[in-house]
């Protein structure tokens, strides 16, 4: 017997076009085309459209695009307008923050200009962007989940190109618009404030973003294992636990003694998700601003094992006064 | 649909095998060189090894020759450097640079034939007098960082009139006029090992006087603000280190402390002395002959090329694997005495005698 499966499907559901719920005056801000896609029906749904963008969804898209559109036009400028340069090195291409000599203040478009013009209008969009997530939540009558969870992600965002480069005094802090620059800026960053790996919320974070992907993996492993039995449907076995339910239940209670429920395990993966983001921002808001250097603060709170000397003789710092 | 498989199958064989391609062929070595589970290990491939072996064999030396006799300077007019070695040894030193620096072109790429050995008529003349007299001071003062081993004309030049590996202060590549070059995010720079890091990390490093350390060594903030951008620099100066040594991080540091002493290996007290030593040749050898030199070996602000790490390790973690290359040349060892300075020499400038300054300080420390 054929079954239907979501994805790597050979058999694809063919509806006709579903418009959605009406939802009134703000009829007007949704468009009205519906296509239907075959491949991208093998991946999820195959019907395109309606999108709902409104006026906070246009002007997202505009200042995004905006930024999008400026990051590249620096680059290319950075290879003197060569499209073959910018293709071949766009990996290491980049629009970076003012130097340090700038401080906060507002540097030349040339210097650093264009990176805050950027950050200002690519924030504007997310801003833009979370606003409709509200918005799109209200006119469907559901919470607010979906947006709060996107608001997490956004504080991590705000907290390293705007909060903290405020709380230390100078753009330089913030991370570049670039492939390779933003992954450099990573990895300087740590080394800048002595090892991100002893800050204990970094290490927070880390524990949430493994536990996402182990959670999403079981949850979804759990559900199309029992999905013959209907678990697809587990929402209605949310309140109306059926065989698909009880099956999944019973494996984890087998394997490991103890087993989320069927509305439980969203509120895990949902807070697991969030919260790696909010301990990330945490983390990132706490270096420089109130601890120098982790490694050493992290020797001071016990957290780093000392180790015993690599060699007999002690190695100094040649620039302190009665080394070797 | 088994043909569909197999094809399947070799792709993704071919797929594997191009991913794999970057890695050497193991089975590589593994040396630990600090506290067990940090990670502190040399990892060898002896493929990789025995090709380091091959590139780094030294040259036989001229047999030694008596040191009695007339010195060079009673005998030979303008011995400026050298005057006090006997005739015989100056001329086996001769010969020998010659060999090490010059062996297509011979005497006559210093020398003008006919005009004797004296004239000072060639560029090339009045710079491997700077070159010794560098070389000399490399042996007597810096032996925190050249050790025992010492470093001679070879070290560097391996038969190349200019060593193979040189810089000049970077200068941006093409861009539009109106922009202000970041002097980083290029692709394909050697000097920061092909990353997007800043690609002149020598300039301000192993030129101009600053410390290469942006770490607070406070676990609270008290007052560092050293910025992203140098810790950058600084990044990208180790990425020349470690490509020039052929080591990785852990040669010096343990990784979960970049910045800690405590957790380092000597060789990074070694590098620190190093980068000291570098500092002052660049300053007070090497930027003094820039007045000499005709515009083709000048980079493009009309600068003089520079030694760093690469000049004489060469991928190798000791030049030449470690071999004594003052032994058999002691008068490359130390500094002559009571030698005529150079012309070039009093015309340093402020700034170059501050670091030569500093550098004889921490050179004479050890």
């Amino acid at each position: 017997m054929r079954e239907y499966q979501n994805i790597f499907t050979q058999v694809q559901v063919s509806a006709p076009d579903y418009p959605g719920v009406p939802i009134g005056d703000a009829e007007r801000d949704r468009t009205k085309g519906i296509v239907h896609n075959h491949l991208l029906g093998k991946l999820g749904d195959a019907q395109i459209g309606p999108i709902y963008l409104g006026t906070l969804g246009v002007f997202s898209l505009v200042t995004g695009l905006l930024a999008f559109l400026i990051i590249g036009m620096n680059m290319l400028a950075s290879v003197n307008w060569d499209p073959v340069q910018f293709v071949r090195q766009l990996f290491w291409l980049s629009l970076d923050p003012p130097g340090p000599e700038y401080g906060l203040s507002i540097p030349p478009l040339n210097d650093g200009g264009w990176w805050l013009i950027v950050g200002a209008l690519l924030t504007t969009s997310i801003m833009l962007w979370w606003a409709r997530t509200f918005q799109i939540s209200r006119n469907l009558g559901m919470s607010n989940y979906l947006a709060w969870a996107f608001g997490a992600a956004i504080s991590l965002y705000l907290v390293l190109g705007f909060i903290r480069p405020i709380l230390m005094g100078s753009w330089n802090e913030a991370v570049p618009f670039g492939i390779f620059p933003h992954l450099d800026w990573t990895a300087a960053f740590s080394l800048r404030y002595g090892n991100l790996f002893y800050n204990p919320f970094h290490m927070l974070s880390i524990a949430f973003l493994y536990g996402s992907a182990v959670l999403f993996a079981m949850h979804g492993a759990t559900i199309l294992a029992t999905s013959r039995y209907g678990a697809d449907r587990e929402i209605d076995q949310i309140t109306d636990r059926g065989t698909a339910a009880e099956r999944g239940a019973l494996f984890w209670r087998w394997c490991m003694g103890f087993n989320a429920s069927m509305e439980s395990i969203h509120r895990w993966a949902w807070w697991f998700a969030v919260l790696t983001v909010i301990t990330g921002a945490i983390g990132i808001l706490l270096t420089g601003t109130v601890v120098e250097n982790w490694y050493l603060w992290g020797m001071k709170h016990g957290i780093v094992p000392p180790y015993p000397p690599l060699e007999a003789t002690p190695v100094l710092d040649p620039m302190m006064e009665g080394a070797q | 649909m088994k043909i569909i498989n197999m094809n399947w199958f070799a792709s993704a064989a071919v797929l594997g095998a191009a991913l794999l391609s970057g890695c050497d062929i193991p089975p590589q070595e593994t040396v630990q060189r600090g506290y067990r589970g940090t990670g502190m290990e040399a990892v060898y491939s002896p493929e990789v090894l025995q090709a380091l072996v091959d590139a780094n064999q030294v040259p036989a030396a001229i047999p030694a020759v008596s040191s009695e006799g007339p010195r060079a300077a009673d005998v030979y007019e303008n011995v400026q450097v050298l005057g006090d070695l006997s005739v015989a040894e100056f001329t086996r030193l001769m010969a020998s640079i010659t060999q090490w620096v010059s062996p297509e072109q011979g005497c006559n790429y210093c020398h003008v034939a006919g005009e004797g050995f004296a004239a000072d008529t060639l560029y090339t003349k009045k710079v491997s007098r700077v070159m010794i007299q560098m070389t000399q001071n490399a042996n007597q003062n810096w032996g925190a960082h050249v050790g025992g081993a010492g470093v001679n004309c070879y070290t560097c030049h391996r038969g190349n009139n200019v060593p193979q590996y040189v810089w000049n202060i970077g200068v941006p590549p093409r861009h539009a006029s109106g922009m202000v070059h970041q002097m980083q995010n290029v692709a394909h720079q050697e000097s920061n090992a092909y990353a997007s890091l800043p690609f002149d990390p020598f300039t301000r490093y192993l030129l101009e006087d600053n410390a290469a350390r942006v770490a607070g060594d406070t676990p609270l903030p008290t007052g560092n603000e050293s910025s992203i951008e140098s810790t950058e620099y600084v990044y990208s100066l180790m990425m020349h280190y470690s490509d020039a040594l052929g080591v990785n991080c852990t040669h010096c540091h343990n990784t979960r402390a970049f910045a800690a002493w405590d957790q380092s290996n000597s060789e990074r007290v070694k590098a620190w002395h190093g980068q000291q030593m570098v500092k002052e040749m660049n300053n007070a050898y090497i930027n003094p002959t820039n007045q000499w030199l005709p515009a083709y070996r000048q980079g493009a602000l009309g600068d003089a090329q520079k030694v760093n790490c690469a000049t004489c390790h060469q991928g190798a973690y000791q030049p030449l694997l470690g071999a004594n290359m003052i032994a058999d040349y002691p008068s490359l060892s130390r500094l002559a005495p009571a030698q005529k300075p150079a012309a070039a020499m009093e015309d340093t400038t402020e700034m170059e005698s501050a670091s030569l300054d500093n550098g004889s300080t921490s050179g004479e420390a050890h």
